[in-house]
């Protein structure tokens, strides 16, 4: 469930980056390296774990499933708030920095 | 347990090589593309430090949510040793174990992918380069 979550955040953002390109104001690229890097990593997780349980690696327990949603969707909200202080810090707009220029006059 | 190690000593070992390499390297060599001879645009090659931050990017990012898991799990904490299963000797010897196979699995993965991206990236530059060195066809 954890990968199943990463990966469509991976492909939502690509999507995004791939309309937006070759513009890259916002700084989606950071947010698809991550998600996809994260999604390669935890698909070799599978494969071990599938290797181990067999065909058992499809059925867990409801309550299994239910944390590895809850790991997922925490995983893809902290990707966000990386990829936000990052954007907030390179200010690609320069909103932050007219805004602090602003309160200095 | 600590699988997430791999990739994160590779992505420093890159990151040091993305720095090196971004200070030799020159400037990037440009192609110029012209179409039906009327426009002619500007296309830039992709420096290999570019194309190593790939890399890097796939590596830090997929870590930092892969160490997050293992904080969810309770396989990392913030005291020391850092690392539940480093307390205890035979754990520490099922997580050497785990970094063995599934984490050098994990760094070795994403690094192929890389390579496929790196030759999909070789052959678009290729063909943009056909296009520039064929004379384009004249028209009536």
């Amino acid at each position: 469930m954890t990968l199943l979550i990463t990966v469509f955040a991976a492909i939502v953002c690509t999507v995004i980056w791939y309309r937006k390109a070759p513009e890259s104001e916002m700084k989606i690229g950071i947010l698809c390296w991550m998600f996809w890097g994260a999604s390669l990593m935890w698909l070799v997780d599978a494969v071990f774990e599938y290797a181990e349980l067999g065909a058992e690696y499809f059925t867990p327990a409801p309550a299994d499933m239910l944390n590895a949603a809850f790991l997922g969707l925490s995983a893809v909200a902290l990707g966000l708030a990386i990829w936000l202080v990052i954007v907030l810090i390179k200010d690609p707009r320069g909103v932050i920095r007219k805004q602090l220029s602003g309160a200095k006059r | 347990m600590a699988c997430f190690l791999v990739p994160v000593t590779e992505a420093i070992v890159t990151t040091i090589a993305t720095k090196i390499i971004e200070k030799r390297e020159k400037e990037p060599e440009s192609v110029s593309l012209s179409t039906g001879g009327e426009s002619a645009e500007t296309a830039v090659k992709i420096p290999f430090s570019r194309k190593l931050k790939w890399l890097n990017g796939l590596l830090w990012g997929g870590s930092a949510l892969l160490a997050f898991e293992h904080v969810w799990h309770g396989e990392v904490v913030p005291w020391f040793p850092f690392l539940t299963a480093a307390a205890d000797p035979a754990d520490a010897a099922e997580m050497l174990h785990e970094m063995a196979t599934a984490g050098v699995a994990m760094a070795a993965f994403v690094t192929v992918v890389w390579l496929v991206l790196l030759g999909v990236s070789r052959l678009i530059e290729k063909r943009a380069d056909k296009e520039t060195s064929s004379p384009a066809p004249s028209e009536g």
